[in-house]
């Protein structure tokens, strides 16, 4: 029978939690890197015991982690311990936690400001990465989405970062923070093309990629943000979450700020599916894993109350690719609930019949084995979760 | 030998106690402690100052003998005491955020 394995970032520490694949019954094994943000954590499609985990600190910066043991044990990639400090010429190894913005004239285009609150240009300065996003192909390649927004990769097992920086000249100069910090914090890659990539930044929209991140485009039309005065605007919509099916990577689905959003055109066009949602404001949204038309969404009151409705928490189900929701409740608070589910912290598996989880800001973490029909929590009493993510083993 | 004392969580990635021992040359300053610091310890790079600019982290703080040096220049001498390895240099977390 496979096995479970559910990789979960919270405001105060790592979990790793595991099952057989009945996912009835879970073993909680942490707290990981005690005390500290853990934004995301993943594991590799080429080597499932390879896992990344982005560690960070507002007082101690960013730190990231890597097992390849699936999460036995852990090491910084830059200095594994045990292992020399140095190269054979004295000169330090590099460090894992090294994101530097790349000003180079060759490939940075020297950018080195963007829009600040008050319209003035603000340098770019590193804060975080809140997303890895492993190769699909490659357990050494991944991929780093970090505040203030870039992207980085890495091709040798998280030791060392590059940025991609012709994003940043995607209008980055007109890129500006929300609330919650310029954060790329979607990375999509595309299963059937290695060159082509989706990425999604707060505040400043989504793009896409079609030559492995050598130049990027806005792909936001369609979008409509009512604090935007150019209703056309390249950039500027505060996109909350992007999603796509493998068998089908050309149709996304969307949550932004406001609204949900599928495009049929790998972004070229979004159309509006809240249809029927009690409210269209949200943070994560995910597919199904067998089903490309069926979606899921946790919808939360309004940008000024990140809470569920009515104190429900219900998971909306769209069978038909947006438009027709049916609330899933079964197993989930139906009274005095006001959590939020963040954009990273829901996922899904992909047994038979498929699995959905999701993490709230009250510490719990539910799990469906139905495909969103019943629910139970998996663990009750964590630290805030910031992101959910799973993995099946053989 | 220099004393330096760190934080808890900086303890944890450097895999030490409370207080560890560098070899600074003279003059010692907060600059070259930390320098050695990062020579001796490389997974704390990054952590206490920044990458590239080499600027201390705002959320942490530099304390010698009962005082708060860390808006002196890098490049001041630390005091005597901790030069002579009689009282350590502390790297502090700063009260914020509960």
């Amino acid at each position: 029978m496979s096995r479970v394995r559910v990789l979960v970032g919270t405001r105060k520490g790592a979990f790793v939690l595991t099952s057989d694949g009945s996912r009835q019954k879970w073993h909680v094994d942490g707290p990981h890197f005690a005390g500290w943000e853990i934004y995301h954590m993943k594991g590799s499609p080429a080597d499932p015991d390879r896992l990344y985990t982005s560690q960070t600190s507002s007082w101690f910066g960013q730190i990231i982690q890597r097992s390849d043991d699936g999460g036995k044990t852990w090491f910084q990639p830059g200095t594994p311990q045990g292992q020399p400090t140095t190269t054979p010429d004295g000169m330090p190894m590099g460090e894992s936690n090294n994101f530097a913005y790349d000003t180079s004239a060759e490939t940075g285009r020297p950018l080195t400001t963007h829009q600040w609150y008050d319209g003035t240009q603000h340098p770019w300065e590193f804060k975080r990465v809140w997303h890895l996003e492993p190769s699909l192909s490659d357990a050494n390649t991944v991929y780093a989405g970090v505040e203030d927004a870039a992207m980085f990769r890495s091709t040798d097992g998280g030791q060392s970062w590059q940025e991609l920086a012709a994003l940043r000249g995607a209008h980055g100069e007109q890129w500006t923070p929300g609330a919650g910090g310029l954060g790329l914090h979607t990375i999509l890659l595309d299963p059937t093309n290695p060159a082509r990539m989706f990425i999604a930044i707060s505040s400043a929209g989504a793009f896409r990629t079609d030559d492995a991140g050598k130049s990027w485009k806005p792909i936001n039309r369609g979008l409509k943000s009512q604090y935007i005065p150019d209703p056309d605007a390249p950039v500027g919509h505060c996109v909350h979450r992007i999603a796509l099916h493998p068998q089908r990577p050309d149709v996304l689905y969307m949550q932004k700020h406001w609204d949900v959003m599928r495009s049929d055109d790998a972004g070229e066009n979004w159309y509006e599916i809240s249809g029927n949602l009690p409210t269209d404001f949200g943070f994560p949204i995910d597919v199904h894993a067998h089903e490309p038309e069926t979606i899921y969404v946790v919808p939360i009151k309004s940008d000024s109350e990140h809470f569920p409705p009515e104190g429900k928490l219900r998971v909306y189900r769209s069978r038909s690719g947006g438009n027709e929701w049916e609330a899933l409740t079964n197993g989930l608070p139906q009274s005095d609930c006001y959590v939020n589910v963040l954009r990273d912290a829901m996922c899904v598996d992909a047994l038979d019949p498929c699995g959905i989880y999701f993490g709230t800001t009250g510490g719990q973490v539910y799990a469906s084995s139905d495909s969103g029909d019943h629910w139970q929590p998996i663990v009750s009493h964590l630290p805030a979760v910031l992101s959910v993510e799973v993995q099946c083993l053989p | 030998m220099i004393r330096v004392e760190l934080p808890h969580h900086l303890r944890t990635l450097a895999g030490v106690g409370a207080e560890v021992q560098l070899y600074v040359a003279a003059p010692v300053t907060q600059r070259a402690i930390i320098d050695a610091l990062e020579a001796r310890y490389p997974m704390l790079r990054g952590t206490v100052r920044e990458h590239g600019t080499h600027k201390r982290r705002p959320l942490l703080r530099f304390f010698a003998c009962e005082r708060d040096i860390s808006l002196q220049s890098p490049d001041d001498p630390v005091p005597e005491a901790v030069a002579a390895g009689s009282e350590p240099f502390l790297i502090i977390g700063s009260v914020a955020g509960g």
